[in-house]
């Protein structure tokens, strides 16, 4: 019994109890079920009244490209689009609930400060091409954090335009390769270690080079022995997380930095795991070329369900002169520009690797990320590392003793804490204590990754949670790993008590169903 | 700090557990050369709510919104009125603060929304299906590029001139590193799109043709001219479309014979934001759908048989695939998906067609407008919300005179095209619904004034 259920009321998990009480309507108190909007909606119903009555008159040249019938779209009225989505939102999970403590995804409280001050029309309703001269507040908002980002990371530039983490890498990625070509030099392949997250292979497979891979040591770092003995002519740079996804610190950094370098190639530092070291160390102290920053995790902008996200990549001197356009920068009066194709060569910026997308980055997130950024300071921001890594720990050892933690002898964790199923009993695994966490009324943390441990669950519970609420997840935790040694079978068809059990995985990918269809169409 | 929960209490309580004197205990394994002393220099301290406020107001105030001007511009951003619903509804922590739906026993409301979300895009682009989204349009269009060259197994793309020129650099920067041959070329200041010289430059290396429909000068293509002589040579039909609104007016280009549709879905409840965050639609025909980038929702049961759906196909993807994977692409643009799916539903097909011909409307009756205006042309016979002005001189000076006046007069073919004088006579100009009579008297009467 606790403070947050003092009657110490337990729900049944018996099919035939409370929980198994079949209702007409399908929906349990606030256990709401809520049908498709092809479902609820009709042809010709519209939530939206227009200030003029639409003519047919359109002009003659467009009759041979005028569509014959409406888009074959239900539409629904304000309150019958109000209620539907209001009643979905309820079958999620968010942070506003709860402890979120993902590993590698950092989600942490979204202060609604952020979400005001993006809204204003200044930087709401303003057009990526409106003339720079009705857009200083906007150009200069950017140039701001793009500095704030440098003095954090100790780098020479920021690329501000990539739209998320793994677009960031390839930006970093394409700086390498641009830097490579402007010396004349070919080189094929990039190093990365078996432990990172799968958007580095990826990218480096995108920006065309080849993949090889490089082994951890025993305690869950990069194996600088092996690492060295890889490089060569042929090897453009390394990608390496750091803090890494085992949640250690890389402490032999500077030193797999030397030897890249030394080989001529470039370090790429993954900066999912900023969080942990924001304000305490500075990548480019260690020797780091290209870092990505998530600004939807280290600095807050919501995830919003999957995006958007944004990837700021600071730059080391020898990259910078090859970052894309358009970038921002500050002339000596005072004025800051928005360098794009047009007048990057009065910039001296005539090495770029181009344009990697449209317009100029996630306006939206960087106005949330400054925002952040000013309400917590220098001092804020590196007490949000402090925080972040102290919760890390609390969570690793108050836990050590009933969920085997591989690296628990390898020094104190960063951010998150990395546990592995391999003391579980037989027949028990990683997802049924992640769907337990669901029925004890948490989001589950990151599982089954990373890939170099044995069903891996990756604990980051952020600075943002307090030491009660740790302390609840932590019991919850322990619970489970003690039911699973008690060999509680109910915890294999974990969850019960969630809008759903668990869903047909196989199904859904063997028989794809992408789009909603008509009854009749699919018979 | 009014962010981080711990007491100095919970603090020292904690370091007691996990056994350490201090936290920088906790950071013994970072190089003691590397740790900073003190708080980084060049930040200031933290700060209140109020002041922060202060600050943000005062630089947004510096700039001019589109709602406090004459505004015209469009050339793939758009401004329309949004719901009110539609803010108030994405704002609800349920859909805000939530992760990628990786547990789909607690996540249907995502997973539902990406399932509806999908469903409309398919039907408004005329694909059979579509996926969760991208990052934007230009992002999508180079996507397809790849997906298209990984189906027809060739590494040539031809672009049409009336592709915004942002997208053609973004997939020209793209297509040096990954080995992809590009025709590209730069619009001509013509009435017709460039379709014939898009169907001569097809050949049997050609993986696909890529087409904007509406074109970066309003222009509008006749794509089943095109999808049949692309089909005749092998090769894909990739559209883009960056105003989908037009689609409430215009055939789909799926209907019209395209393999691959993306767009850019801002115009639909995402707002201009300075150029982003916004949102990639990616629709294409069923067949190719294990060759197709990013994220997919799809429909299956729960153990109790009840309907549920999930992220699937994931095999596609670089959490499994990794160096393998159809697309390094791992976020999506969840929550602009969520507005668009929103503001799709407050309009259904219907709502969505009288939009369009007001839309319409309005652009017809700015184009009569300054048709009046001495020295100016109207280049376009067809267009849907946005066409070509042709003025006297650079556009460019034009653009910055009428900023002068608090008018913001359109996007000119200077800025965009910057080393095709040939071009820079030109100015696009957009209207929407949100455009009043007033307005376009205004436009008119500073464009009489200046030039």
């Amino acid at each position: 019994m606790n403070a947050h259920n003092p009657s110490g009321w337990k729900p049944s998990m018996g099919e035939k109890g409370e929980a198994g009480a079949a209702t007409a309507s399908g929906d349990r108190g606030l256990m709401l079920e809520e049908p498709l909007i092809f479902e609820l909606g009709a042809p010709g119903k519209c939530g939206v009244d227009f200030d003029e009555a639409p003519g047919d008159d359109v002009l003659p040249a467009l009759g041979k490209h005028l569509r014959k019938q409406a888009v074959p779209l239900p539409g629904l009225t304000e309150p019958e689009t109000v209620r539907h989505y209001t009643r979905l939102s309820r079958q999620n999970y968010a942070i506003d609930l709860g402890p979120f403590p993902l590993g590698s995804c950092t989600m942490k409280h979204n202060p609604r400060l952020n979400e005001k001050v993006a809204r204003l029309p200044g930087f709401a309703d303003i057009h990526p091409l409106q003339p720079q001269q009705t857009v200083r507040g906007a150009l200069e908002a950017i140039n701001q954090l793009a500095w704030w980002l440098i003095d954090l990371t100790g780098m020479d530039g920021v690329a501000m335009t990539p739209k998320a983490g793994a677009h960031g890498e390839l930006c970093g990625l394409l700086c390498i390769r641009a830097a490579h070509e402007a010396k004349g030099e070919t080189r094929e392949v990039i190093l990365v270690p078996d432990s990172a997250h799968g958007t580095n292979p990826a990218t480096a497979a995108f920006a065309g080079y080849r993949v090889e891979a490089i082994p951890p040591t025993p305690d869950g770092r990069v194996d600088l022995e092996a690492l060295k003995a890889r490089l060569g002519p042929n090897v453009a740079g390394v990608m390496i997380t750091n803090p890494n996804t085992c949640g250690l610190f890389e402490r032999e950094m500077k030193a797999i930095s030397e030897a890249v370098h030394a080989a001529g190639g470039y370090v790429y530092c993954d900066g999912a795991n900023f969080n942990a070291i924001v304000g305490k160390v500075r990548p480019g102290d260690l020797g780091i070329d290209a870092m990505h920053i998530n600004l939807h995790k280290t600095f807050s902008t919501p995830h919003g369900g999957g995006g958007p996200g944004s990837g700021p990549v600071v730059v080391s001197k020898a990259l910078a002169p090859f970052g894309p356009l358009p970038f921002t920068a500050r002339t000596e009066d005072g004025v800051v520009h928005l360098v794009e194709e047009e007048d990057a060569a009065a910039f001296g910026h005539t090495q770029s690797f181009g344009r990697m997308t449209a317009f100029h980055g996630q306006m939206g997130m960087f106005t949330r990320a400054l925002t952040y950024i000013l309400s917590h300071g220098a001092d804020g921001l590196r007490q949000v590392a402090e925080d972040a890594v102290l919760n890390a720990n609390y969570v690793l050892r108050s836990l050590e003793d009933v969920l085997v933690a591989p690296f628990a002898d390898s020094g104190p964790c960063m951010h998150e804490a990395l546990f592995s199923d391999s003391g579980l009993p037989e027949g028990f695994s990683t997802l049924d204590i992640a769907k337990g966490l669901i029925d004890e009324g948490f989001h589950p943390m990151t599982v089954y990754f990373p890939l170099v441990v044995k069903g891996a669950m990756l604990v980051e519970p952020t600075e943002t949670e307090s030491k009660a609420g740790l302390d609840r997840f932590i019991a919850s935790l322990r619970s489970l790993a003690e039911r699973a040694q008690g060999g509680d079978d109910s915890l294999k068809s974990a969850p019960h008590f969630a809008p759903r059990r668990r869903l047909d995985e196989t199904q859904a990918a063997r028989k794809p169903v992408l789009v909603w269809k008509q009854p009749a169409e699919t018979e | 700090m009014r962010y981080l929960p711990l007491t100095q209490a919970d603090r020292a309580e904690m370091l007691a557990v996990i056994g350490a004197s201090s936290v920088d205990d906790l950071f013994v394994d970072v190089p003691a050369e590397a740790r900073l002393g003190g708080t980084i220099a060049g930040l200031p301290l933290h700060a209140s709510e109020m002041a922060v406020e202060r600050h943000m107001g005062a630089l947004a105030a510096k700039n001019l919104a589109a709602g406090a001007a004459p505004f015209f511009l469009g050339a793939g951003a758009y401004r329309h009125h949004i719901p009110a619903s539609v803010d108030h509804l994405i704002q609800r922590g349920e859909f805000l603060t939530a992760y990628t739906p990786y547990q789909p026993e607690i996540a249907q409301g995502t997973l539902q929304v990406l399932f509806e979300f999908q469903t409309q895009v398919a039907r408004l682009l005329g694909t059979d299906i579509a996926n969760a989204s991208m990052y934007d349009g230009s992002t999508a269009c180079w996507e397809a590029i790849l997906m298209a060259a990984r189906v027809a197994r060739r590494d040539k793309a031809v672009l049409s001139g009336g592709l915004h020129p942002h997208y053609v650099s973004t997939v020209r920067t793209m297509a040096k590193f990954a080995g992809q041959a590009i025709d590209w070329r730069v619009p001509r200041l013509d009435a017709a799109p460039d379709d014939a010289e898009v169907i001569a430059a097809i050949d049997g290396e050609t993986a696909c043709v890529v087409v904007q429909y509406p074109d970066i000068l309003g222009r509008i293509p006749d794509l089943a001219a095109i999808a049949e002589a692309a089909h005749a040579k092998g090769a894909l039909l990739v559209a883009v479309v960056t105003e989908p609104v037009a689609l409430g007016l215009l055939e789909a280009p799926g209907d019209l014979g395209a393999d691959i549709v993306v767009g850019e879905g801002q115009s639909l409840g995402v707002g201009l934001q300075f150029g982003g965050p916004y949102l990639g639609l990616f629709g294409c025909n069923e067949k190719f759908v294990r060759q197709m980038p990013g994220r997919l929702c799809g429909e299956t049961v729960d153990a109790e048989g009840r309907r549920g759906f999930v992220l699937t196909l994931s095999t596609r993807e670089q959490h499994i695939r990794r160096e393998k994977a159809t697309s390094n692409i791992c976020t999506n643009s969840g929550l602009c998906a969520l507005a668009f799916s929103i503001h799709m539903t407050l309009l259904g097909g219907e709502g969505l067609e009288k939009l369009a011909r007001i839309n319409h409307a309005r652009a017809r009756r700015l184009a009569d407008r300054l048709a009046q205006v001495p020295g100016v042309a109207v280049l376009n016979d067809a267009w849907f919300n946005e066409f070509t002005v042709i003025l006297p001189s650079d556009a460019r000076d034009a653009v910055r005179a009428l900023a002068d006046r608090q008018v913001l007069g359109g996007v000119s073919l200077g800025r965009l095209y910057p080393d095709a004088p040939d071009l820079h006579r030109g100015l696009l100009v957009t209207a929407t619904e949100t455009n009043t009579d007033d307005d376009i008297e205004a436009l008119a009467t500073a464009l009489e004034a200046i030039l």
